[in-house]
């Protein structure tokens, strides 16, 4: 057989079997292969792509914490201030009230010792009164006889007593 | 696979076919040397013209058998069906062995040795007389050697299909694992760039089976055991078919542009009036392409067998020349040269697989292309 010219009894049985090969091979290997390469593909893709997003979003997520923490270390702050400032006030007030309160109670206490005084000063004059009666009256019984000298000496003697 | 019609010596025809054989099998080159040593003495007188052109053609050439190995001088060949059509007696179907190696005719056919149609199973009459010649559809060796590798091809790649529908999600392992990137490879580096993706999806089931076809055929017609060794690639009918599977795709899927291209290009009008120059270029061109893809894939197939065939003759013809000794001298340089040119036809075979389908691309591109 030359070898350089076509033998039409190849050619015949080569068109067959190149045909059914292509047609077998086309329908049940390359479609589903191909399809298969494309859904892994497709997949991966689309799982970089969620893998991307993802990381975005806690990105996003970290600046919104950040923010938040910032935000709630301010807010600590203030709080902390205002309780700082609340204590001095606090404080402020009661060592006013307290003061004010002592003062208070310094006056009510002197004032009461004043009339507790002059309750007792009273009381005090009143039984030396008696007292005085008393001693002028067992007195006068043995001195005095009259009732003119008596009270002459009483008015001598109450005057005499006068409380500086 | 090789007639040779060596008369040595029983052991030394023997031996030479082992060293044909082995060193087509990329056996090391020690073991060939002491072989080789051998049969020195042991070399017949009568020994016959060894013809080493016919010994290259009958290598590279179809046949009606598949020869093995001619061990003690009988041929060793699977037969191979002989299916002829002839006016005179209708439709024959028998065994090529009938024919006893081309030494007998059956049913009056006869395979013609010499003459005009040399090589070609003609009828013969009552006489003894040529008559004509008989609608030969054989399956001959190269005929064979596709069904055996389009079997392979098949089933290599419904076990790939079955593994990617059963296995999706998960990554590839084994055969598909394989040929995965090389399937990529031809979708990603061959259709995409020159068909664009919405055209790819179409043309992309032949080039793939193109490319495949190719590259099995010329790997599996390096391998020198049956059933592989055919030389499929090397035949240009063969290459014709595929030429013109590509030549009738891009036809038939050729464009409106296409056309208006070929019949009307845009070129000064001189050239396409009165003598349409340009039109008869361009339509010599449609013709030429798959020509040159038929050659191509054809010349250089066929030539690596046969450098590989020539370097083991070469062993011969030195020792016909100097007698065994030198013979043997040169079998370790001619093995070397063999086992590197197959080596070569290792990275020939990808390469014009890989050509055959990039090009076939590029005239699908070329048919269905929009724009200038």
């Amino acid at each position: 057989m030359g070898f350089v010219t076509p033998d039409y009894g190849t050619i015949f049985w080569m068109v067959i079997i190149f045909g059914i090969t292509l047609f077998i091979l086309k329908k049940f290997a390359w479609r589903p292969i191909l399809t298969a390469l494309k859904d892994r593909e497709n997949n991966i893709a689309e799982a970089l792509a969620s893998a991307d997003k993802a990381r975005k979003e806690v990105a996003k997520m970290k600046t919104n914490q950040e923010a938040i923490l910032d935000e709630a270390r301010k807010e600590k702050n203030e709080i902390l201030k205002e309780a700082r400032e609340l204590k001095t006030k606090i404080i402020d007030e009661a060592k006013t009230t307290a003061h004010a309160e002592g003062l208070k109670i310094v006056e009510t206490a002197r004032l009461q010792i004043e009339a507790e005084k002059t309750a007792a000063i009273t009381e005090m004059k009143k039984q030396l009164v008696d007292l005085s009666v008393l001693v002028a009256e067992k007195i006068i019984q043995q001195e005095f006889k009259t009732d003119k000298n008596q009270e002459k000496l009483v008015e001598k003697l109450i005057k005499d007593l006068k409380f500086n | 696979m090789v007639n040779l019609k060596l008369k040595l010596s029983e052991k030394a025809n023997y031996l030479a076919f082992l060293i044909v054989f082995v060193s087509l099998g990329l056996a090391s080159q020690s073991i060939l040397a002491e072989e080789v040593h051998e049969p020195a003495e042991q070399i017949a007188p009568h020994q016959e013209q060894f013809e080493a052109g016919k010994f290259v053609i009958e290598h590279v050439s179809d046949a009606f058998e598949w020869h093995i190995l001619t061990y003690k001088q009988h041929h060793i060949s699977i037969p191979l069906p002989i299916i002829l059509y002839s006016n005179n007696s209708g439709l024959n179907i028998f065994w090529s062995s009938k024919f006893e190696h081309g030494h007998a005719s059956y049913h009056n056919f006869r395979i013609e040795e010499e003459g005009e149609h040399a090589g070609k199973i003609v009828e013969l009459n009552e006489a003894g007389a040529v008559v004509g010649l008989p609608i030969d559809l054989s399956i001959t060796k190269t005929v064979a050697g596709i069904f055996i590798s389009v079997f392979i091809l098949i089933f290599i790649f419904l076990k790939v299909a079955k593994s990617a529908t059963s296995s999706t999600g998960r990554a590839p392992t084994g055969i598909q694992n394989l040929l995965e990137p090389i399937i990529l490879f031809i979708r990603d580096e061959v259709a995409l760039p020159t068909l664009g993706k919405d055209k790819s999806e179409r043309f992309l089931p032949y080039l793939l089976t193109l490319f495949f076809f190719i590259l099995i055929e010329n790997l599996v017609g390096l391998i020198p055991i049956f059933p592989f060794g055919a030389n499929v690639t090397g035949n240009i009918g063969v290459t014709m078919v595929l030429a013109l599977f590509t030549f009738v795709i891009t036809t038939f899927s050729g464009n409106k542009h296409y056309w208006k291209e070929i019949y009307n290009p845009d070129v000064p009008w001189w050239l396409k009036y009165p003598l349409p120059l340009m039109p008869i270029v361009e339509l010599t061109g449609v013709f030429t392409k798959p020509f040159v893809l038929m050659v191509r894939l054809f010349a250089n197939m066929m030539a690596g067998h046969m450098i590989v065939t020539v370097f083991v003759s070469l062993i011969f013809i030195f020792g016909q020349i100097g007698g065994p000794a030198l013979g043997g001298a040169v079998s370790p340089v001619s093995i070397a040269f063999s086992v590197f040119i197959l080596l070569l036809d290792v990275l020939v075979s990808f390469i014009q697989a890989y050509v055959f389908t990039l090009l076939s691309a590029l005239y699908f591109g070329m048919a269905t292309s929009d724009h200038h």
